[in-house]
């Protein structure tokens, strides 16, 4: 029986219900000491001194500078820019000016009360505007981190054909991943000058390049381990190595394992976020609905360091024209360096900073050639055949109608839209409102990122009898290492009891790219489906030889092994005999891209993604007019992810990334300070609680990927993409507020409704 | 500092502990005495990752402190939900409770960070109220952060197993 489509219940679950499931702080090595990191008090200087208190007992512990950095003191990334400790010139409060470790935690935070940071400080720079003004100079001569431009036919004669321009600036602010496991990693020396790296990670070969670098030893001398891992989001894809980096210095000087695990005011005062936005879009369009220009202007705010913003700005770019038609576009992006902490990868990774404008402009657009935003959305949506704004023809697994059609169908959208436009009042004078936010994610790395890449994943046979799937790609809570295994146990044609799965560790298996990007589910469909087929063919030429069959009939059904419908042996009896007589086995494939696949990095133009997910999200809210609360009563979720592998899971990932969506949208502000986040603990950066979510309906819909095995595409990243501009959307109908910037605190509709009803409204409500 | 001791019953049998009375209960069950199954996640009892129940009420054990607790206290921790420890629930085919069952099927555990003190916030639900409604079980519920769900299939999950257990699932 096939797996792939049923729900499996995840086979990671009954650690995690039992409190069994190892996570960072779970583990406890013998002798292991606990370390901390003496940061920098301000967002931009030089380091002047450090000094140690000499009234504390330092004998207890031990202390390590960029002088017990063997390699490169750097955080290697896509650049070398990221000092792991400052020895001069800093740039975001909170980097690494010494680190500590000793035997308890307790004793390691003490001494860090006894260490005096003494700096220089420099004028910083914390806004875009005082960024590009360059002034004062972060990054090369402009502070300019990344530029891409994308354009696509005549944007002069789009807005000549056009009978009305619809412009806007939007904004978007930090987000935060607010992971329940805070960051948190081991070190541990092992014979020859060699770590076992153990912690909570997404990205376990990005540690292992990053260690390369630091330590100055090969890639192989590092085994890197995940340890169950409470959450990521993005989160700990880059930043992992920093703390990787922090523990491995620590333990090389101690001799002996040393972890550190945050504490959540400081995971979220220095780790990465996402990144703050503004994005002006000026459209065309005809009477008719019918756009025919679209210019962007796309700006992004990086942080202190280059990090991952050249790939987030890149996503962001392309995803920003949306999954409309038009002949007409030109989109540039850009993002420019300030004295905040880096922000990083954050699922959605660039989309939600532009699909949020985006969808929002396009409600007003609708509105200017008298559309309601459904019927508007229909007539531009793109289409098999027609090409995106980098010139990709979308192939017959383009499902954009088909998103927009059961989003009808299930919120009955067109109905309640004119229902509330009538301006229907809910029990106690809430005002009501519906909205909808029509997008798409490419699935995988972007261009030739999966050609380059060519992520590679085995089987291999164990003693155990079972066979054990081996990929670097990490259970992050999404169920990667249920999806998997089902997706093995279906290339096999066995049962899923015949299958097993690795832990990702750099030792034991191949590297098959980071654990990012809508990639995992389909990269690992197409390995897995070319593996099975070569174990198959060693496993049966194997029979074939030793039990004189002919090996054309051999198949595996169930947990057997078949000669045509005659039951052969059990598989895992066929594993051990194997093994027995011939040795180990291990074979592994890479992800390759269809081979019409062509992206041009030069002039942006082509296949950005080997294809793409496509989805609908309609909000249903209510605002108080006096108190300008939200309440979102319900979101209608409508996903093409071209096959749920499993359904169930598939829906808590459209679930929890919509939920992440509406935090976005409402209530997650992150407030900096002279560079410092005023708001680093849950008391004061708000994410949803059960008390705020609402009712959510989930539709799946499968217009099958065309060149993968399954047909399942990426779904991770899809779910953050569209919920803000749905509730925003929805306000608007709810208010008439014309909203351009997330979150939409009540605190900020109040503002915004001040200046839409001027001094008048606002004495009236201030009366 | 001087270290008191409490003879406490922790996930159904006795047991006396010894350690200062300034410790926080979740250092005494994390470090201490090993239930690693406690989580924590900030610290400062916002998230909830730390819920255990103490003489049937939830409580985040990353707010109290070893000295607070008195001799004949009650504690629960996911370690002592499956098996036998639980009065009345245990003996089910796997031996897991039926709220730990239908969080695995139902998809109320992702990365699990949060799940050991959804369990006890929900456990702790059931017992005073066997039949809840979604509203109520959010309620219940509202203690307790979680960033991977949406919280949808937690509240199935949690309204799955109620159901099962009135049905008479052991």
């Amino acid at each position: 029986m096939p797996t792939v489509g049923t729900n499996v219940s995840r086979l990671d679950g009954d650690l995690k219900v039992t409190g069994a499931a190892q996570y960072v702080d779970d583990i406890d090595l013998p002798s292991m000491w606990h370390g901390v990191v003496v940061r920098t008090p301000v967002a931009h200087g030089r380091l002047v001194s450090v000094k140690r208190d000499p009234a504390f007992d330092w004998s207890e512990v031990i202390t390590a500078d960029a002088s017990d950095i063997p390699g490169k003191n750097c955080v290697a990334m896509i650049e070398e820019d990221v000092p792991l400790i400052v020895t001069d010139r800093f740039r975001h409060i909170g980097e690494a000016v010494l680190l500590i470790a000793a035997p308890t935690r307790e004793l390691a935070l003490e001494a860090r009360r006894h260490v005096m940071v003494d700096v220089e400080e420099l004028e910083p720079v914390f806004t875009l505007d005082d960024a590009k003004a360059a002034r004062v100079l972060l990054h090369g001569t402009d502070n300019v981190i990344a530029e891409y431009t994308i354009a696509k036919g005549d944007l002069a004669a789009g807005f000549e054909e056009a009978d009305e321009v619809v412009e806007g600036t939007y904004s978007v602010g930090h987000q935060e991943h607010m992971y329940i496991e805070p960051q948190g990693m081991i070190a541990a020396p092992r014979d020859g000058g060699t770590f076992d790296i153990i912690g909570s990670m997404q990205c376990p070969y990005y540690i292992s390049k990053a260690m390369h670098v630091l330590m100055g030893q090969p890639e192989e001398a590092f085994a890197i381990r995940q340890a169950v891992v409470g959450g990521a989001f993005g989160g700990k894809e880059d930043y992992a190595s920093v703390v990787a980096g922090y523990c491995v210095v620590l333990a090389r000087k101690a001799g002996r394992p040393v972890k550190i695990v945050y504490d959540r005011d400081e995971d979220t005062a220095v780790t990465t976020k996402r990144h703050p936005g503004r994005v002006h879009l000026r459209t065309g369009v005809k009477r008719d609905g019918t756009i025919t220009a679209m210019e962007i202007r796309f700006e992004l705010d990086a942080g202190a360091y280059v990090t991952l913003t050249p790939v987030v700005l890149s996503r962001g770019l392309i995803h920003a024209p949306g999954p409309y038609r038009c002949a007409n576009v030109h989109a540039h992006g850009i993002a420019y360096a300030t004295n905040t902490p880096p922000n990083g990868a954050f699922r959605g990774f660039g989309a939600p900073q532009a699909f949020f404008p985006l969808e929002v402009h396009i409600d007003r657009v609708a509105a200017a050639c008298c559309l309601d935003p459904l019927a508007f959305r229909k007539r531009n949506c793109l289409q098999p055949n027609d090409t995106t704004a980098t010139g990709q023809v979308l192939d017959e697994s383009t499902a954009g109608l088909e998103v927009l059609a059961a989003a009808e169908a299930h919120a009955h959208f067109e109905k309640k839209w004119n229902e509330f436009a009538a301006g229907a009042e809910a029990d106690g004078g809430v005002r009501r409102g519906i909205g909808l936010a029509f997008f798409f994610h490419g699935a995988g790395f972007t261009g030739s990122g999966e050609a380059r890449m060519k992520g590679e994943a085995g089987l291999r046979l164990d003693a155990d009898g079972r066979i054990a799937v081996l990929t670097a790609c990490t259970e992050m809570g999404q169920g990667s290492h249920t999806v998997i295994p089902q997706m093995a146990a279906d290339h096999l044609g066995c049962d899923l009891s015949c299958v097993s799965i690795e832990t990702p560790d750099t030792s034991l298996v191949p590297d098959t790219g980071p654990t990012v990007a809508s990639r995992t589910t389909m990269v690992m469909d197409q390995i897995l489906k070319k593996c099975a087929e070569a174990l198959q063919a060693q496993l049966f030429a194997f029979v074939a030889e030793t039990a004189e069959r002919d090996g054309a009939a051999l198949h595996f059904q169930g947990n057997q092994l078949m000669d045509g419908t005659e039951p052969v042996m059990p598989i895992a009896d066929l594993v051990r005999a194997y093994r027995k007589e011939r040795g180990e086995l291990t074979v592994t494939d890479h992800f390759e891209l269809p081979e019409h696949i062509e992206w041009n990095e030069e002039t942006y133009t082509g296949d950005a993604y080997p294809t793409y997910a496509w989805a609908c999200d309609v909000a249903e809210v209510e605002v108080d007019p006096e108190t300008f609360e939200v309440r979102v009563k319900k979101m209608w979720l409508v996903a093409d992810i071209g096959r749920a592998v499993n359904p169930i899971m598939a829906e808590g990932q459209i679930e929890g990334g919509s939920l992440q969506a509406m935090g976005y949208a409402l209530c997650e502000e992150h407030k900096l300070d002279g560079g410092r986040f005023q708001t680093d603990r849950l008391q004061t950066y708000i994410i949803p609680t059960t008390m705020d979510a609402p009712a959510m309906e989930t539709v799946i819909v499968e217009k099958p990927f065309t060149h993968g095995p399954t047909g399942a595409k990426g779904l991770g990243e899809l779910p953050m993409d569209g919920g803000a501009p749905a509730i925003v959307n929805a306000i608007r109908q709810a208010t008439g507020l014309d909203i351009r910037d997330i979150p939409a605190t009540p605190e900020h509709l109040y503002e915004c409704w001040k200046r839409q009803h001027g001094a008048k409204g606002y004495e009236r409500h201030e009366g | 500092m001087a270290v008191v001791t409490r003879k406490l019953i922790i996930n159904g049998s006795e047991q006396e502990v010894v350690a200062e009375p300034t410790r926080r209960l979740l250092d005494l069950l994390r470090s201490d005495l090993k239930l690693t199954g406690t989580k924590e996640g900030c610290g400062e009892g916002e998230c909830g990752a730390c819920s255990i129940i103490l003489n049937d009420e939830v409580v985040d054990s990353c707010l109290l402190l070893f000295g607070q607790l008195a001799d004949g206290d009650r504690l629960l921790t996911v370690e002592g939900l499956s098996g036998s420890q639980v009065p009345g629930f245990s003996g089910s085919n796997d031996d897991l409770h039926p709220l730990q069952r239908a969080f695995i099927d139902l998809g109320g555990t992702q990365c699990g960070m949060c799940t050991p003190g959804m369990l006890m916030a929900a456990y702790a639900l059931l017992c005073r109220n066997p039949n809840p409604t979604r509203e109520e079980i959010a309620v219940a519920l509202a203690g307790n952060l979680c960033r991977c769900t949406g919280y949808v299939k937690i509240i199935d999950a949690v309204e799955g197993a109620a159901k099962r257990m009135r049905e008479g699932a052991r």
